[in-house]
């Protein structure tokens, strides 16, 4: 039920931002601060959705060699910074995680 | 702006136009091999994540936008409340209106038997394809196109969440395997190229910074808090740099 009543909400949001641009751009144009605003959300929001995931491990700060988290990350941030491609950067970065933790790393 | 072919009458707007609408999807092709391995990443991730099959499916039906069911899916895991990924989705979510902005002129004059349905199905790979036909012949309405774009994201998107719910639940203990770094890795190959000049790198790392300071706080507001602080440091930086540029020319 719990989930349901989220989907609904999710829902409602991501059609609230979706359609009605789209109606009223004959009339209306964004201003253009929240334009420019907006080209930094996708950056902000998954910066600070990964960053927690990846150094803290079991409640304590993990930035160590032995974090394969961490050592996987870095690794697709190089990656990612120098093909630009997508598909690969999650191949290479899963490949290293998995190596690492069958190496025995947390 | 009286061109009849850009602004043709209703009767004509909805005149089925199959060779656009086929066209639309085989451009959009090259973008569904790529959304393939997410979709069944997520349905596969969603139910390890404790979703029902049902919330799962209704999830991609209903909302339709990749990376916020990835967030979303991720939160429920750490057992987060609902407004807070509410709140998270309408922000990762928040770009589609920027191209909400970019497309709606070239659908200028479309009754709501389209606007509503091209609205709720815009999606990053559609965008992508649809300017680009936009941009080389701006002349025309490309609701047809787009609409053939849209229907194949669509179908693809429910394919791929319903084969990924059947490998999750036969495959025992996905989550053991780490299939929570998949996404951070997915976030991470998404947001890399994104950072193309210092206003971006300076969102993020603040981003990262209040992120990590402030994951303790209730509700995981944290989040909420963390990508504020992230785009008003974006935003700062850059009309900070462009007005030093501004200065230096003046000299």
């Amino acid at each position: 039920m719990k989930n349901f009543l989220l989907i609904f909400f999710m829902m409602i949001v991501t059609f609230g931002v979706r359609y009605p641009v789209l109606a009223l751009i004959g009339r209306y144009d964004l201003p253009k601060p929240l334009k420019r605003a907006l080209q930094f959300v996708p950056v902000a929001v998954l910066s600070a959705l990964c960053a927690p995931m990846v150094l803290i491990q079991d409640g304590q700060w993990a930035i160590s060699v032995t974090n394969a988290y961490l050592l996987a990350s870095v690794v697709a941030i190089l990656v990612a910074w120098k093909t630009h491609h997508l598909l690969l950067t999650i191949v290479v970065g899963m490949i290293v995680f998995t190596v690492l933790r069958v190496a025995g790393l947390g | 702006m009286k061109d009849p072919e850009r602004y043709p009458d209703n009767q004509r707007a909805d005149t089925f136009n199959k060779r656009e609408l086929l066209l639309g999807a085989r451009d959009t092709l090259p973008m569904i091999v790529g959304a393939i391995p997410f979709g069944i990443l997520f349905g596969a991730l969603a139910t390890s994540a404790g979703m029902s099959v049902y919330a799962t499916m209704a999830m991609s039906l209903f909302v339709f936008a990749g990376s916020s069911q990835f967030v979303a899916a991720t939160l429920i895991s750490q057992g987060v409340g609902v407004a807070v990924i509410v709140m998270t989705t309408f922000f990762v979510n928040l770009r589609h209106a920027l191209y909400s902005a970019s497309l709606g002129p070239y659908f200028k004059g479309l009754k709501q038997r389209w606007l509503l349905p091209l609205g709720f199905l815009l999606t990053d790979e559609t965008y992508a394809v649809v300017i680009k036909r936009a941009n080389e012949s701006p002349e025309k309405r490309h609701h047809w196109y787009c609409l053939g774009s849209s229907i194949a994201m669509y179908v693809n998107w429910q394919l791929c969440t319903l084969i990924g719910i059947t490998a999750g639940n036969a495959l025992e203990n996905l989550s053991g395997w780490g299939l929570e770094f998949a996404m951070i890795v997915t976030f991470i190959g998404i947001v890399v190229p994104l950072i193309t000049r210092m206003p971006m790198l300076v969102a993020a790392l603040v981003a990262i910074a209040v992120g990590l300071l402030t994951r303790d706080i209730a509700h995981n507001l944290g989040l909420i808090v963390a990508s504020v602080a992230g785009v008003a440091a974006g935003y700062m930086t850059e009309v900070i740099s462009e007005r030093n540029a501004a200065g230096v020319t003046e000299q």
